[in-house]
């Protein structure tokens, strides 16, 4: 009999082939939104938080403001941190930028960061071609730095900079080193990266002490913390805060330390609940569809009054009628549901092509749009079907 | 209480209607029997009753009052899925309008019952062919009813009607919509068909198509009269 069902429905939607597809046209929009909706909001977040969890993972970053007696952090005080338990390493960070100058080219406010070795050990990644900042050119304060590749296009075009030199603020530096076209070292850039836009600024990389000594800074102000093992995260955050509330004298407010695997993570749930709120928009459109289904499921069965009586007296039970029934919105809505599915991942694989992301099919969005889809046949047919099961078969069959 | 070749059997059937504040009453106390292998005509003016009568023996509507047996089943003891069974089975239904199913074909057609009453897809394609073969129709199987003429399209209604090899084939006015040429073919298929041995039922205003039964009633006014 359920063959029987589907075989009738099947010939009743061919046979009003153009309203059959108007009404199923609600559920194809609704699922193809809530599909690629889902598939491009999932790709372009694993996408971000893949390159973000890059960049942050193990990484305590502390940003000292200092008190008005103490500026910020000295060497001492950065001893004392490398003292605690469980950290690998420590970072300290001076930007500043300034004009470049290579014979009589120019290029204003590049970004010029001061690191040490141990930033260079802890990108491993991130020389592409040359060599990195070693612990010599720290303490003899040589004057090398490392260029990223968009300072070299401007500043050497069509040239190998490596060995060659340029000025930062009058001072002459030899470039050893390159940074990797595919990585990026903050994340502003990274995210800039994943939606696909082009940053081309350029950023040279010196060690600290010549930076310091260049801008005249005599304290650290900012520095990133490397974590041996992220699961302690916050235990060593707390030594850090206990190591940094003596260097400023349990001054409030002198320095603040930011955690970013606890950034990671609420970024996530935001993410999370962004796509949750977009596939609620989503399924108002499928609620839309789902009406016009049921809409269209009552007028059939008006039209079809006659029909009914005489099943009935042919000797159809009120189940077999509801059946038909059900079946046929079932068929129109996931018949829409399959539809849209195929648009859904069509549109999405067209954009998530144009961002310049991984494209992947969610399992989550297939399951939901098929899900969707059938449970609104069900649901929105449910009434039509019921109404019809029970028309009284005389009063079906007077209305000739 | 109905003897063993009363298939058919009616003491006291009433049936009213609310309208308003009147309580109208079509059917005032019928008594009918029907023996297996009769052809009676249920012959009335429009207005007299005869189509509430139909309805009450095709078990599609219920007696407001009485006894109604058929095949030695009590109908009144039954609920709506039972009587979606009796329909299909001991019912063979044929219309004024045809009432054939446009988007099917011929065959079709005639299958429907055969699907209500459960039976396999080739089963029902032999019987259906059978029954169309029965009634003249080998060579138009295939064709929609919009493609056969209106005597055409009610011998396919007799061959769905007969497909289920029901205990009574009840016609409500089977000539109504024929001219009557093809009206008389029509009959002569039922007095063959009653030849057989099938038990019939008609329901007519034509006192010329009553005829053609072997035994009339009268009802008038909701009142059944025999002759």
């Amino acid at each position: 009999m359920i063959k029987e069902s589907i075989k009738m429905s099947w010939q009743n939607i061919i046979h009003n082939r153009m309203r059959s597809f108007l009404t199923a046209l609600g559920i194809v929009i609704g699922v193809m939104a809530i599909i690629s909706l889902i598939t491009i909001v999932q790709a372009a977040t694993s996408s971000v938080t893949s390159q973000f969890s890059e960049l942050g993972a193990g990484k305590l970053v502390v940003s000292a403001l200092g008190t008005p007696l103490k500026k910020g952090l000295t060497d001492n005080d950065v001893k004392g941190l490398l003292e605690i338990d469980g950290i690998r390493g420590v970072s300290p960070t001076l930007n500043f930028s300034t004009d470049v100058v290579r014979n009589l080219m120019v290029e204003e406010n590049v970004t010029v960061e001061g690191r040490n070795e141990m930033y260079f050990t802890e990108n491993p990644k991130l020389i592409g071609r040359g060599r990195p900042l070693s612990l010599i050119d720290m303490e003899s304060k040589n004057r090398v730095c490392v260029i990223n590749p968009d300072l070299q296009e401007i500043i050497f075009p069509g040239e190998d900079p490596l060995g060659k030199t340029l000025k930062l603020k009058g001072i002459t530096f030899t470039v050893v080193g390159v940074i990797d076209d595919e990585v990026t070292t903050d994340i502003v850039s990274a995210i800039q990266k994943s939606q696909g836009r082009d940053v081309s600024e350029g950023k040279a990389i010196i060690p600290y002490q010549t930076a310091m000594s260049m801008t005249g800074a005599n304290s650290i102000t900012s520095l990133e913390i490397f974590v041996v093992d992220t699961t302690r995260n916050a235990e060593v955050k707390a030594d850090t805060e206990r190591v940094l509330n003596q260097a400023f004298n349990y001054k409030e407010d002198s320095f603040s330390i930011l955690d970013m695997d606890s950034l990671l993570d609420s970024m996530n749930t935001m993410l999370g609940m962004m796509t949750a709120m977009l596939v609620g928009i989503a399924s108002i459109a499928l609620l839309v569809g789902g009406i016009g289904i049921m809409n269209m499921m009552l007028v059939s069965v008006t039209e079809r009054t006659t029909e009914i009586g005489l099943r009935k007296a042919l000797g159809a039970e009120p189940k077999q009628i509801q059946m038909q029934f059900l079946a046929e919105s079932i068929f129109l809505s996931v018949l829409g549901g399959l539809i849209g599915m195929l648009l859904g991942l069509l549109l999405s694989a067209v954009v998530i092509n144009a961002l310049d992301v991984d494209f992947a099919i969610s399992m989550t969005a297939i399951g939901l749009g098929f899900g969707f889809s059938a449970a609104v046949g069900i649901i929105f047919g449910w009434a039509p079907a019921r109404k019809a099961s029970l028309l009284n078969p005389i009063d079906a069959l007077r209305s000739v | 209480m109905a003897k063993e070749a009363e298939i058919l059997t009616m003491r006291g059937i009433v049936k009213s209607y609310q309208m308003g504040d009147e309580l109208q009453v079509i059917l005032k106390g019928i008594n009918l029997s029907v023996q297996r292998g009769e052809f009676i005509s249920i012959l009335g003016p429009s207005g007299s009753g005869k189509s509430t009568m139909m309805n009450i023996i095709g078990c599609l509507d219920s007696p407001s009052d009485g006894e109604y047996w058929l095949s030695g089943k009590r109908i009144a003891d039954m609920n709506d899925k039972e009587l979606a069974k009796i329909r299909g089975r001991e019912i063979g239904f044929v219309f004024q309008q045809f009432q054939l199913l446009p988007r099917l074909t011929a065959v079709q057609n005639v299958e429907l019952p055969l699907i209500y009453a459960g039976v396999s897809q080739a089963e029902r394609n032999k019987k259906a062919l059978e029954m169309l073969d029965r009634v003249g129709l080998t060579n138009k199987i295939r064709n929609y009813p919009n493609q056969l003429s209106g005597g055409q399209q009610q011998r396919v209604a007799i061959a769905r009607a007969l497909v289920n090899n029901p205990t009574i084939l009840l016609a409500d006015e089977p000539t109504g919509a024929l001219d009557q040429n093809t009206g008389e073919q029509v009959m002569g298929l039922f007095r063959e068909l009653h030849a057989e041995g099938r038990t019939i039922v008609m329901i007519t205003h034509d006192h010329n198509i009553a005829k053609n039964a072997s035994r009339i009633v009268q009802i008038l006014d909701g009142n059944l009269t025999e002759g």
